[in-house]
C-alpha cells in the first residue's frame, strides 16, 4: 500500500473550502454533500433495519420464543422490509449517484442543484414519517408489498398502514425528482468528447436505474393514491363486495415492484463494473455488452411482474408467459456475471476489501439468481411460494448482491470522499465475517423452507426439522452485527486518522480520479476533454489501452490529445479564485418538503377523527409549500 | 501556472451554459416529467377501463338504473355538455401555441395588436382552461345531484378518481398560466422567456392529449 499513500500536502489542503455547521448541511445544493446526507441518513436506516433483522432472527431463534408478540412482530417485519428498501438500499445508491456521476462525467454538479437537496429533504422526512410510528406500537404492520385488502379500510383500519401509505408517497417524490435530475445530468452534462458508449459503467447502469425509476414509480403511485382513497374517502378500488378486486392491488404493486428489484440491484452491479477493472487493470470486458445487457434488464424487467403472482392462478397462457419472460432476464444477467469473470480472467488482480466485496457480490449474487431462475418455473414457485426459500432467495440478492456491492463501492471509494483509507485490516475482519454470516443466516433459510417453514410467522412449534436451521440463521445475524459494528467504528476512524490518499490511489482509469481527495466544490478547475473511456490509463497505463477506441486513430495524435486535457489537478484553489459560479445555498427545497409532510400528515389528523384540525393542516401545508416553491423558483441559483 | 489559471476561470465561466446535447436542461427534465406522468395516467386509465362494467351497483355510465328499492337513476355521463368542455380544451392548446408564438416573435412584423399579444393569448388559455374547469365543477355536481358520488360504486370510485387528477393537473396548469401572464404584464415576456413558456406548453399540451384518451375512452366507448 505504501506507494498508494499521498504526499500530506493534499489532505492539509482537503479542508479549506468544506463549510460546517447545521445551517450549512440544511442549505447545501452541493451534490458531493447531499451524496454524503444521503450515505450518513441511509447507514442510520442501515443499523435500525439491521436492529429489525435481529429482533426477528432472535424471535425465531428458537421453538414457541415469547420474545415479542404477534402484533409486534408484524410491525417489525414490515418496517425491516420497507426500511432496507427505501430507506436503506434506495438511498446508499442515491449516495452514490450523487456523489460519483458528476465527477464521472466530468461535470461541476448536477442539472438541477435545488431539486437535488429537496430530494434529499424529501427522503429524509419521508423517512422519519414512516420510522417513527414505531415508538408509538402504531409502525405499518401488513409487509412491505402491503397487500390490499388487508391493507385496506376493513382488515387494516388502524393508523399503522396509513404510515405506510403515506410515507411510501413521500418516497416515492424523491426517487422521482433524483430520477428526472440525474436523466438530465447524465444526457446533458457529459464533459466533451464522452460518448454515452464512453461513460464509465456506473454511470451507465446509473442511468438505466433512473428511466425505471420515472417508468415504475408512478404507476405503485397510482396503486397507493386507490388504497389511500379507500382508506381515507371511502372508495371500493380494493373492494371485494364492491367488484373491487385485491389482484388489482398485486398487478399494480408489482409492475413498480419488480423493476425496483432492479433498481435495487444495478447500482451496485456499476459499483462492481467499476472496482474489477481497477484491481484486475484491465479493462472491463465486453463494455458494450454490459451496457446492452443493463438496458436489456430494464427493458425485461418490466415484463415479469406476474412471477410474484403465480400462486393466486392465473391460468398456463399468464403463468407461461411470466415464466419465460423470467428465465429470458436471466440471460443479460448471466453475461453480466461472465463478463465480470472474463474482466479478472488474465489480469494482474489485487486484492483489497474493496475487491473482495466484488468477487463476493459475483459469487453470492449468483446464488440468488438462481434460485430465481427457479421461481421462473410455476409448478417449482408454487411449492416455494410464501416459504423461508424465497427469503433466501431474495436475500442473496439484495444482501449477497447490492449491499456486497454497495460496501464493494465504500471502501473503493472512500479514499476520493475523505482523502484517507479505510483500515484494510478491520475491512479484512468485516469483510470474512459479513461473508461467513450471511451464507450461515442466508443459506439453511433455503432447507427451512424447503421444509415447509412459511414466511411471516412469529413462531413455530418445535419437532418440524426447522429448529436447527432457524438457529443457524439466528447465529449469522449476530456475526452480521459484529461485522457491521467493525465496518462502523472503520468508517468513523477512519474519516480522521486513516492513511492519506492520493487522488488516484487505485491506479483507476475514469475521470474522478484526475481531481484531488476529497474533491474541491467546483470538483473540475477545467472541465476535462475525454478522448477515450479509459482517460485516466491514457494518461498512467496506455498498456492496458490496446484495442479501446480513441477520438483519433492515430498513436501519436492519442498521446497528445489526451495527455493535455485530462491531465491530473493539484491544486487546489477555491472557485472564487478561478471565477467559477457556485450554485447558492438555500433552505427552499427544505421547506417545500417539509410543506410536502405536512400535507400528507393531515391526512392522519382526519383518520384520528378531528376533521377541522386535519383541513387546516393540509391547507396549512399545502400553502406552505406552493409559498416555498414560489420563493424558491423566483431566486436566482446561482 | 497563473497564466493557465486565467485561461480556467474564463473557460470556466464559457462552460457554465455548456450542455452535452444543446437543449436546456429544463426541457430534458420536463419530457421525463411526462414519461412519469405517462405511466400515472395509464395506470389510472387502465384501472377505469378494467373496472368497467364490474360495480355491483348503479348508477351507471351509459345506462340508466333502477335500485332494488324502486328509485330510478339516469344514464350518468352527458356526451353533448362534456363535447363542448372538450372543444374548449383542445381550443385552448391553440391558444398556447399561439402565445408562445408570440413570445418568442415579440417585436417582429405580424406580431403587433391584440392578435400578436403575449397577453392576450396566455390570457385566452387561462381562461379556457378555466372554463373547461368550470365544465368539470358543474359536471361533478350534477353527477351527485344524480347519485354518484366517489362512495357510490366502483364505476364512481374510478371515474372520479381519473377525472378528479386529470382535472388537478389542469388547475395547477392555469395557475402556471396566471403566473406567466401575472410576469408578462409586471414586466413582458420576450423571447429569452420563450423557453419558460415552452415547457409550460409541453405541459399544457400533454394535459390536453391526456384529456383525449379520457374522453374517447371514458365517455365516447360504450
Amino acid at each position: 500500500m505504501a506507494s498508494l499513500a499521498a504526499s500530506p500536502t493534499h489532505a492539509s489542503a482537503a479542508s479549506t473550502s468544506e463549510q460546517t455547521g447545521l445551517w450549512s448541511w440544511l442549505t447545501t445544493v452541493d451534490h458531493k454533500r447531499i451524496g454524503m446526507l444521503y450515505l450518513y441518513t441511509a447507514l442510520f436506516y442501515l443499523l435500525v433495519g439491521g436492529l429489525e433483522a435481529l429482533v426477528l432472527r432472535t424471535q425465531l431463534a428458537k421453538p414457541n420464543m415469547g420474545l415479542i408478540s404477534a402484533e409486534t412482530y408484524n410491525q417489525v417485519f414490515t418496517m425491516h422490509g420497507t426500511t432496507m428498501i427505501f430507506l436503506v438500499v434506495m438511498p446508499l445508491s442515491a449516495a452514490f449517484f450523487n456523489y460519483l456521476i458528476p465527477l464521472q462525467i466530468g461535470a461541476r454538479d448536477v442539472a438541477f442543484p435545488r431539486l437535488n437537496a429537496f430530494s434529499y429533504w424529501v427522503y429524509a422526512l419521508g423517512g422519519l414519517f414512516i420510522t417513527l410510528p414505531i415508538f408509538f406500537g402504531v409502525a405499518p404492520n401488513g409487509g412491505w408489498f402491503g397487500y390490499a385488502p388487508l391493507s385496506g379500510p376493513t382488515y387494516g383500519g388502524g393508523f399503522n398502514m396509513d404510515f405506510w401509505v403515506l410515507g411510501l408517497q413521500i418516497l416515492g417524490i424523491s426517487s422521482l425528482a433524483a430520477a428526472f435530475n440525474f436523466i438530465t445530468t447524465i444526457i446533458n452534462l457529459r464533459a466533451p468528447g464522452m460518448t454515452l458508449m464512453r461513460m464509465p459503467m456506473f454511470t451507465w447502469m446509473s442511468f438505466v436505474v433512473q428511466f425505471m425509476v420515472v417508468l415504475a414509480f408512478p404507476v405503485v403511485t397510482a396503486a397507493l393514491f386507490f388504497l389511500q382513497f379507500d382508506r381515507f374517502f371511502g372508495t371500493h378500488f380494493y373492494e371485494v363486495a364492491a367488484g373491487g378486486d385485491p389482484l388489482l392491488w398485486q398487478h399494480l404493486f408489482w409492475v413498480f415492484g419488480h423493476p425496483e428489484v432492479y433498481i435495487l440491484i444495478l447500482p451496485a452491479f456499476g459499483l462492481v463494473s467499476e472496482v474489477l477493472p481497477t484491481h484486475s487493470r484491465k479493462p472491463l470486458f465486453g463494455y458494450n455488452v454490459m451496457a446492452y445487457s443493463g438496458i436489456m434488464i430494464g427493458f425485461l424487467g418490466f415484463g415479469v411482474w406476474a412471477h410474484h403472482m403465480f400462486a393466486v392462478g392465473m391460468g398456463p397462457v399468464a403463468d407461461s408467459i411470466f415464466s419465460v419472460a423470467t428465465m429470458l432476464i436471466g440471460i443479460p444477467t448471466g453475461v453480466k456475471i461472465f463478463n465480470w469473470i472474463a474482466t479478472m480472467y488474465g489480469g494482474s488482480l489485487r486484492f483489497p476489501v474493496s475487491m473482495k466485496f466484488a468477487i463476493g457480490l459475483v459469487a453470492m449474487f449468483t446464488i440468488g439468481g438462481i434460485s430465481g431462475v427457479m421461481h421462473a418455473s410455476p409448478p417449482s414457485d408454487l411449492q416455494q411460494t410464501d416459504t423461508y426459500f424465497v427469503v433466501a432467495h431474495f436475500h442473496y440478492v439484495l444482501y449477497g448482491g447490492a449491499m456486497l456491492g454497495i460496501f464493494a463501492g465504500l471502501y473503493h471509494y472512500f479514499p476520493k470522499i475523505t482523502g484517507r483509507f479505510m483500515s484494510e485490516r478491520l475491512g479484512e475482519w468485516h469483510f470474512w465475517l459479513n461473508f461467513i454470516g450471511l451464507n450461515l443466516t442466508f443459506f439453511p433459510m433455503h432447507f427451512s423452507g424447503m421444509l415447509g417453514m412459511p414466511r411471516r410467522i412469529y413462531t413455530y412449534d418445535a419437532g418440524q426439522g426447522w429448529d436447527l436451521f432457524n438457529l443457524m440463521s439466528t447465529s449469522g445475524t449476530y456475526m452480521l452485527l459484529i461485522a457491521g459494528l467493525i465496518f462502523a467504528y472503520n468508517f468513523f476512524t477512519s474519516r480522521r486518522n486513516g492513511a492519506l490518499a492520493s487522488n488516484d490511489p487505485w491506479g483507476a482509469p475514469t475521470l474522478e480520479w484526475s481531481i484531488p481527495s476529497p474533491p474541491p466544490e467546483y470538483n473540475f478547475a477545467q472541465i476535462p476533454e475525454v478522448t477515450s473511456r479509459y482517460p485516466m490509463w491514457d494518461l498512467k497505463a496506455p498498456d492496458r489501452m490496446a484495442g479501446i477506441k480513441h477520438t483519433h486513430a492515430d498513436a501519436a495524435v492519442i498521446a497528445e490529445a489526451h495527455a493535455v486535457p485530462v491531465h491530473e489537478e493539484t491544486e487546489r484553489r477555491t472557485a472564487q479564485e478561478l471565477g467559477i459560479p457556485m450554485p447558492f445555498p438555500t433552505i427552499k427545497p427544505f421547506m417545500v418538503a417539509l410543506g410536502i409532510v405536512i400535507l400528507f400528515s393531515g391526512l392522519i389528523v382526519m383518520h384520528a377523527g378531528n376533521f377541522p384540525l386535519a383541513m387546516a393542516t393540509m391547507l396549512g401545508g399545502a400553502a406552505f409549500m406552493v409559498g416555498s416553491l414560489y420563493a424558491w423558483l423566483t431566486s436566482p441559483l446561482e | 501556472m497563473s497564466t493557465a489559471a486565467t485561461a480556467g476561470a474564463h473557460e470556466a465561466h464559457e462552460h457554465t451554459h455548456y450542455t452535452t446535447t444543446g437543449l436546456h436542461h429544463r426541457k430534458i427534465a420536463m419530457w421525463a416529467f411526462i414519461g412519469s406522468e405517462c405511466m400515472l395516467f395509464g395506470s389510472l386509465i387502465t384501472t377505469y377501463l378494467v373496472y368497467k362494467g364490474r360495480s355491483v351497483a348503479g348508477p351507471f355510465p351509459h345506462e340508466a338504473w333502477t335500485s332494488p328499492d324502486g328509485k330510478a337513476f339516469p344514464a350518468i355521463l352527458d356526451i353533448p355538455v362534456t363535447s363542448a368542455s372538450t372543444f374548449v380544451l383542445l381550443m385552448s392548446s391553440l391558444f398556447m401555441v399561439l402565445a408562445l408564438a408570440a413570445v418568442e416573435n415579440k417585436g417582429k412584423p405580424g406580431y403587433e395588436g391584440r392578435l400578436g399579444s403575449s397577453k392576450f393569448w396566455l390570457a385566452a388559455t387561462a381562461a379556457a382552461g378555466a372554463t373547461f374547469l368550470g365544465f368539470q365543477a358543474f359536471e361533478f355536481t350534477s353527477f351527485v345531484h344524480h347519485g354518484l358520488t366517489i362512495k357510490t360504486n366502483l364505476f364512481g370510485s374510478s371515474f372520479f378518481t381519473l377525472t378528479g387528477f386529470h382535472g388537478a393537473h389542469v388547475a395547477v396548469g392555469v395557475l402556471w398560466l396566471m403566473t406567466m401572464l401575472f410576469i408578462d404584464i409586471k414586466r413582458g415576456l420576450g423571447p429569452k422567456d420563450a423557453l419558460n413558456v415552452d415547457i409550460m406548453a409541453l405541459y399544457w399540451h400533454f394535459v390536453d392529449v391526456v384529456w383525449i384518451a379520457i374522453f374517447t375512452l371514458v365517455y365516447l366507448i360504450k
